[in-house]
């Protein structure tokens, strides 16, 4: 899972050494603003700027970091719609309907998740965001049509509250 | 949002360079000035169209331990349960959702023990079953929508 806030004690990889973690620490609550960001970081933490970059570098090309960026509001940016997709997918297509379905642009996860049953038959998961329900449901039948899904069994989850987004804790 | 904020989102969606001046090299790319950009960010955060500008991990690299969570709450407990699990700092977000299983939360734990401890946590409180659905396999991470 792709995540923007590191909740409290995560940060326990073995593979990063102190001066790691004490960067990843001073970088998770955003990129300074300003000419040099990684310079200015490098000055808060007693380390200089190439030392940064090189770490920095060393954790995406390791994947600690899956991308430097922006994080969107999906709803102030207008797609006020979200629902989680779900599929029964028999186990040996799994890996290859994913795939087909993680290509679209408004699919922004996929997963496969293990079966719950009898109660719960879907192990192939997806969310999709859209202006509103119409496109959403539009999506979906694009998919369908796509990926060859007209025999696999699905159900569309909207969300209709979100409680909860947790904030920082460290 | 004018059409410039939107190049922005679009472009830095897709990473930040990490060099010396990271700004200046992405305006360039954007047909902007350095100080345009940075001031341009800093609107969209302090607006809060942009939740954050910065690294997004890959949370179980870093040691933690995710899970989907599903339950099925009768109509008439949805606001207590609700309250009973959104009181666990474990609990990252949760969404109600149209269908018979209702509530889909996050775990965020740093260790897998401790979601398992969580969940029995959960249906001991709130006196029903959970669905525990940790991640088998992930065939896209982009979460990248094109503003326009």
């Amino acid at each position: 899972m792709n995540v923007a806030k590191l909740p409290q004690g995560m940060l326990q990889s073995a593979e990063l050494d102190g001066r790691d973690k004490a960067l990843v620490a001073a970088i998770q609550t955003g990129l300074p603003l300003c000419p040099h960001p990684y310079a200015e970081i490098g000055r808060r933490i007693g380390m200089e700027e190439a030392e940064v970059i090189q770490r920095l570098q060393r954790l995406l090309d390791d994947e600690f970091i899956k991308r430097m960026g922006v994080v969107v509001r999906h709803h102030e940016l207008g797609y006020r719609a979200n629902a989680m997709v779900v599929w029964d997918v028999p186990d040996s297509q799994v890996a290859e309907l994913g795939r087909c379905l993680g290509q679209f642009d408004f699919i922004t996860l996929c997963y496969q998740r293990p079966r719950r049953l009898p109660q719960w038959r879907y192990n192939l998961f997806c969310m999709i965001h859209g202006r509103d329900r119409d496109e959403v449901i539009g999506c979906v039948d694009l998919v369908i049509e796509q990926c060859a899904l007209q025999d696999i069994a699905h159900e569309v989850l909207f969300s209709r509250r979100r409680f909860k987004q947790r904030g920082a804790r460290y | 949002m004018d059409k410039l904020d939107k190049k922005i989102i679009n472009r830095l969606q897709k990473g930040f360079p990490i060099s010396d001046s990271p700004y200046a090299e992405v305006a360039e790319q954007l047909g902007c000035d350095e100080a345009t950009l940075i001031q341009r960010l800093q609107s969209l955060l302090q607006e809060k169209q942009l939740t954050r500008f910065g690294p997004m991990y890959h949370a179980e690299r870093m040691g933690g331990a995710f899970s989907l969570v599903a339950m099925k709450i009768a109509a008439e407990d949805f606001e207590r349960v609700s309250e009973q699990v959104n009181g666990f700092a474990e609990v990252a977000h949760n969404y109600q959702r149209e269908h018979e299983f209702n509530m889909w939360f996050v775990l965020a734990t740093e260790s897998k023990q401790r979601i398992d401890e969580v969940n029995a946590e959960i249906e001991q409180l709130t006196g029903y079953a959970v669905y525990n659905m940790p991640k088998l396999e992930e065939f896209y991470i982009g979460l990248e929508l094109q503003v326009s």
